[in-house]
């Protein structure tokens, strides 16, 4: 299981620039918006605090917006596609353990990309560690699961690779849109937010955890029951041929 | 003693018909093949061997195993070589081989198996990057890298160019000295004859014929057809009467005799006791594309 793992976090280095890219976005956007003065002093518009620390929310949903909502449907669909499942199902080793490793990888970049933000928030622009580190990990990792759980729906669902990616890629831009990525979430209207705050992977919840006290439980557990329900969708219905 | 035995397998998809009723048996160390035009129901029989799909009816036996009941073992002690089933574009040939040797309780050395294999140039190589042949090679080794008993392999040499095949034909004949059973799925007459022990020949989901290659010909009673250019000329009359003739035609100095039993040697011996030597002497027989449109009534090849 571990080879599957190495050999998962091998391919998914080697797809070039889209990995790097993947691992850096977040905190190259942060680079740049940190770099205009007027979005790093604390501004009335923004309610009193600064641009770059009301969008750190933000930072996180696009990072697990672009790996659950492109990489991993695509990945999958693509593996089933081109028949890489069917050949492992001939084998001892279970398919699913494949999938699981794909997730394992995922899961492992968005971590990654995630300390990579606080870290260069925290050193350039003295943004807050996040106020309440456990209900920020379990923020992200909740986060994370349930878009990736998504992912796995569209792949089972979709009838090809392509259909899968043009699905995700719908849903991602809605996810994006809600969460804050093209208009910060202090412009949109409130009737926006207050679906944001419910959809994955709950940019509510990261920001509140991050520079705020705590996370809504509420938001949470919210997180958690659509990663149950879409684990067990994507669970029922997957083809590995 | 059988290794394989599948007795009165049938399978259908919805309302289609893909295997009717196939029954054989697989003798441990032998290559069997399973010959038969596309469509005839090849794939799905050998699909249901390996336990990847599951019969309406009929029982098979594997190794001892039941390939439904006993998957997980099944796996282990069968090497599967799939038609059209790919691995990452970036995987590389070397990794491929680790990775697959690691899902098996004693796998065999794949540094072996890549020069066995004459992959070893392009052990650094990603996938995606790989010739058909070489990918096809790749494919074998991965379905041997577990040390199966038994190999499974469909359609191994489609698309691949007259020297990959031969080169591949060549590998499937090592790869049984060493030991293994192979069940051979193919539609190419020349590798069913090459390197098939027996074969069954299947049509419209149903078994036509079982028997070796030399077998299923001397089933048809085809007629030979010898042809020459005589030294000098020699009268048809005295072909005609060779108890073996059944037909002379000449045209343009070459002579063709068609006839049963023993052609050549009666004629060769007529031309002899005339003192006429036959050059350019070519000797056309019943070839198992005969006989495949003789038990099937068409063509295997389109």
């Amino acid at each position: 299981m571990l080879k599957v793992i190495r050999v998962e976090a091998k391919l998914y280095l080697r797809e070039g620039v889209m990995a790097y890219f993947s691992l850096l976005f977040p905190t190259i956007l942060l680079l740049v918006l940190g770099a205009i003065p007027m979005l790093r002093s604390p501004d009335p518009t923004f309610g009193g605090l600064r641009f770059i620390d009301g969008y750190v929310g933000t930072l996180v949903v696009i990072t697990l917006g672009y790996l659950g909502l492109q990489r991993v449907p695509t990945t999958v669909a693509t593996y089933r596609e081109k028949g890489v499942l069917r050949r492992l199902s001939t084998t001892p080793l279970h398919p699913a353990k494949v999938l699981t490793a794909q997730l394992v990888v995922n899961l492992a970049a968005a971590v990654t990309s995630v300390v990579l933000v606080v870290a260069a928030g925290k050193l350039v622009f003295d943004i807050d560690l996040p106020h309440h580190p456990v209900g920020f990990v379990l923020a992200t990792l909740l986060g994370a699961t349930s878009l990736f759980a998504l992912g796995l729906v569209i792949a089972a669902l979709a009838p090809t690779a392509r259909a899968a990616t043009g699905v995700a890629g719908v849903l991602f831009i809605l996810i994006m849109f809600f969460g804050g990525a093209y208009l910060p979430r202090f412009l949109l209207p409130e009737a926006v937010n207050t679906v944001g705050r419910y959809l994955p992977p709950g940019v509510a919840a990261l920001q509140n955890a991050w520079v705020g006290t705590a996370p809504e439980p509420l938001h949470l557990v919210i997180m958690a029951l659509i990663t149950a329900f879409a684990g067990t969708v994507a669970a029922r219905t997957f083809r590995w041929e | 003693m059988a290794i394989i035995e599948v007795v009165d397998l049938g399978k259908r998809y919805g309302p289609k018909v893909a295997v009717d009723s196939v029954s054989f048996t697989v003798e441990e160390g032998e290559i069997f093949g399973i010959l038969g035009p596309n469509g005839a129901g090849k794939t799905t029989t050998v699909e249901c061997v390996e336990g990847m799909r599951v019969p309406d009816r009929g029982t098979i036996r594997v190794d001892g195993l039941d390939p439904r009941r006993d998957r997980d073992e099944l796996r282990r002690r069968m090497g599967v070589q799939l038609q059209e089933s790919l691995l990452p574009e970036r995987l590389r040939v070397w990794e491929a081989l680790d990775l697959y040797s690691s899902f098996y309780p004693d796998p065999a050395d794949w540094r072996d198996l890549l020069v066995r294999l004459g992959l070893e140039g392009q052990r650094d190589v990603e996938f995606g990057k790989l010739s058909g042949g070489q990918k096809q090679r790749l494919s074998v080794a991965l379905a041997l890298v577990g040390r199966p008993r038994i190999a499974v392999l469909d359609e191994l040499t489609t698309g691949l160019d007259p020297q990959a095949r031969r080169d591949t034909w060549d590998l499937v004949e090592a790869v049984r000295d060493s030991g293994v059973t192979i069940l051979l799925v193919t539609h190419f007459m020349e590798e069913a004859e090459r390197l098939c022990d027996r074969l069954a020949v299947i049509d419209a989901g149903r078994v036509v014929a079982i028997d070796s290659p030399a077998g299923l010909v001397s089933r048809v009673d085809g007629e030979q057809r010898v042809r020459f250019r005589p030294s000098e000329p020699i009268a048809e009359q005295l072909l005609r009467e060779l108890a073996e003739v059944s037909d002379v035609r000449s045209h343009g100095g070459q002579i063709v005799v068609t006839g049963t039993g023993n052609l050549l040697h009666a004629v060769t011996s007529l031309l002899a006791r005339n003192q006429v030597v036959a050059a350019e002497l070519r000797i056309e027989q019943t070839s198992l594309d005969d006989a495949f449109v003789e038990l099937t009534g068409r063509k295997l090849s389109s």
